[in-house]
């Protein structure tokens, strides 16, 4: 049932992608960010476009994947292609009823929808190329220069590790509640919202008694082994920043920064 | 009422890199009466095997009937499976949610939709079955019980549904011997006098030999061993090469009969082998 659901999506492979160091994917992507909203014309979407076609290449991740991320935001990207396909004043082509429909219009839409894709995509490449444990690993790192500023870095990346390490286990017991439930006649799939959120108490009632038993032997079990935070704490994994990692940032650097100029060209 | 699975494959997370054949055609018949003990490593199938039996989990390929009725067809009739086929899952006592005991145990004959007469007749037959006191228990929140008493709880909301095959995954993991030896007296005695099948997963061999009539022993998603339990605890040496045992017992008599004693060394519960032990001795006195 909820084994479809794969949160975090980190699909695993050995490919340079992958092995890329998680400070520089960050980095990365957070160009890659910016210099989408840079983007005016539809020029450089071009490059766009062929920047993620070649990272796809490079990870191996199948394309549907990549095309999965898109399905749950696809509301969103509509809405906002509707409301600037009406919203856009301009040249009219034709209208219905009150409604205009101008040139300037479907350019703008077919324009957002497209950063919105792009952006998507782009960013979902970061986490299916990278394991969440890595991934926060890099975080912490990138923002360890706040602790100056009595960030608890350490600490919410801490959080943010056994949240994700929790994920798949929540699911598991999910899963087997639910199974144990439907086996005594429960059913969650029919009837309408108030009588299926009424039937969720057999399944929500277990999953967070036993989040909260968890959550107690979790802490007793770090505090048995001495833990106490950040100050300090050396890893067993180092992450090193090696010569492919800057290369691959000097040359995304100027690959962003020449998308970035287009816009003043 | 049979149940019966026909070259069952089952496949987890199909097309993706986390890919596993956790069934690999299974053909089995489960008859009415048995008492099978299924036996199994961790990750050979056996819950995946289990969950099949009332349609929790439909199978990939293949075809699960369960008394004439085929679990992959049926989706209006799957609450009948159910109700005909019990499963306490490991840890039963973790899907605990009511406030009271006898709330908890009515959950699953509410379901069926019976009336509130004959619910609070099954709850009290279902307690009494696992050896609760109706009285003093029913009213009490199920969380401030004992271990046990958790666990006793939870089987019986599976038996108040009156099933007439019962599934018991792991029912004595992590009780305590007194815990363990009332729920496995428990079982034997529904077994006898209720009349039920009674499926039995368990990785201890001693509780195995003491209780069931046929193993079924599964070893990487496939029946490698399906017999009467002594027909099937004389093959030690292949049970050993999948990583299991027989009990320490037979496993005595065995090397005591290597030993040069004439002794019958397929006993698998320490009666039987008092006796035996006792006619061999007797049996050289007279000498």
């Amino acid at each position: 049932m909820l084994r479809d659901i794969t949160i975090g999506q980190y699909f695993p492979a050995d490919t340079i992608i992958h092995r890329l160091d998680p400070r520089a994917k960050i980095l990365i992507t957070t160009m890659f960010i910016v210099s989408l909203f840079f983007i005016k014309t539809f020029l450089p979407y071009l490059f766009i476009l062929a920047f993620i076609l070649l990272i796809i290449k490079l990870s191996k991740v199948p394309f549907r994947y990549v095309l999965k991320g898109l399905k749950p935001l696809m509301l969103i990207i509509l809405i906002t292609f509707v409301i600037n396909i009406f919203m856009t004043k301009g040249e009219v082509l034709f209208s219905i009823g009150p409604l205009d429909i101008t040139k300037e219009g479907i350019r703008q839409a077919v324009f957002m929808a497209l950063r919105l894709i792009f952006l998507i995509t782009g960013t979902s490449l970061l986490t299916l190329t990278t394991s969440p444990i890595s991934l926060t690993d890099g975080i912490e790192k990138l923002m360890s220069p706040l602790r100056r500023f009595k960030v608890p870095v350490h600490e919410l990346a801490m959080m943010m590790t056994i949240a994700l390490r929790f994920i798949p286990t929540l699911l598991e017991e999910t899963d087997k509640i639910m199974k144990a439930q439907t086996a005594r006649g429960a059913d969650f799939e029919s009837g309408n919202i108030i009588k299926r959120a009424k039937n969720l108490v057999p399944l929500l009632v277990p999953l967070f008694i036993n989040a909260f038993r968890r959550a107690d032997e979790l802490a007793i079990a770090m505090e048995a082994r001495c833990y106490r935070g950040g100050y300090k704490r050396t890893r067993l994994n180092e992450l090193q920043f090696t010569k492919k990692d800057v290369l691959a940032l000097i040359l995304t650097t100027i690959f962003f920064g020449f998308i970035i100029l287009t816009r003043y060209l | 009422m049979i149940i019966k699975l026909e070259n069952v494959n089952y496949v987890y997370n199909p097309n993706t890199p986390f890919e596993q054949k956790a069934l690999d055609n299974i053909n089995l018949t489960i008859n009415e009466k048995d008492f099978i003990g299924l036996i199994g490593h961790t990750g050979s199938g056996k819950s995946t095997l289990v969950q099949h039996l009332n349609g929790l989990i439909k199978p990939t390929s293949g075809r699960v009937i369960v008394d004439g009725i085929d679990t992959k067809a049926a989706n209006g009739d799957l609450l009948k499976v159910r109700q005909k086929v019990g499963l306490v899952f490991q840890y039963p006592e973790h899907q605990l949610f009511e406030e009271t005991v006898y709330k908890d145990i009515a959950f699953g004959p509410s379901n069926l939709g019976l009336s509130e007469d004959e619910i609070y007749n099954r709850v009290k037959t279902a307690m009494e079955l696992v050896g609760l006191d109706f009285e003093k228990l029913k009213d009490r929140s199920p969380f401030e019980l004992s271990g046990g008493q958790k666990r006793r709880v939870a089987i019986a909301g599976v038996l108040a549904m009156e099933p007439k095959v019962l599934v018991l995954d792991e029912p004595t993991a992590g009780l305590d011997p007194r815990g363990r030896d009332e729920i496995l007296g428990r079982i034997k005695k529904l077994y006898e006098e209720k009349n039920i099948t009674i499926i039995l997963v368990s990785h201890s061999m001693e509780d195995i030999a003491k209780l069931v009539n046929r193993i079924v022993v599964m070893h990487r998603g496939k029946i490698v061993m399906d017999g009467e339990t002594k027909e099937v605890f004389k093959q030690a040496e292949k049970l050993e090469q999948i990583g299991l045992g027989i009990p320490q017992i037979t496993s005595f008599m065995r090397t005591f009969k290597e030993k040069g004693n004439p002794v019958d060394d397929t006993v698998v519960t320490v009666e039987e082998a008092k006796k035996e032990l006792i006619r061999f001795l007797r049996s050289k006195k007279n000498a």
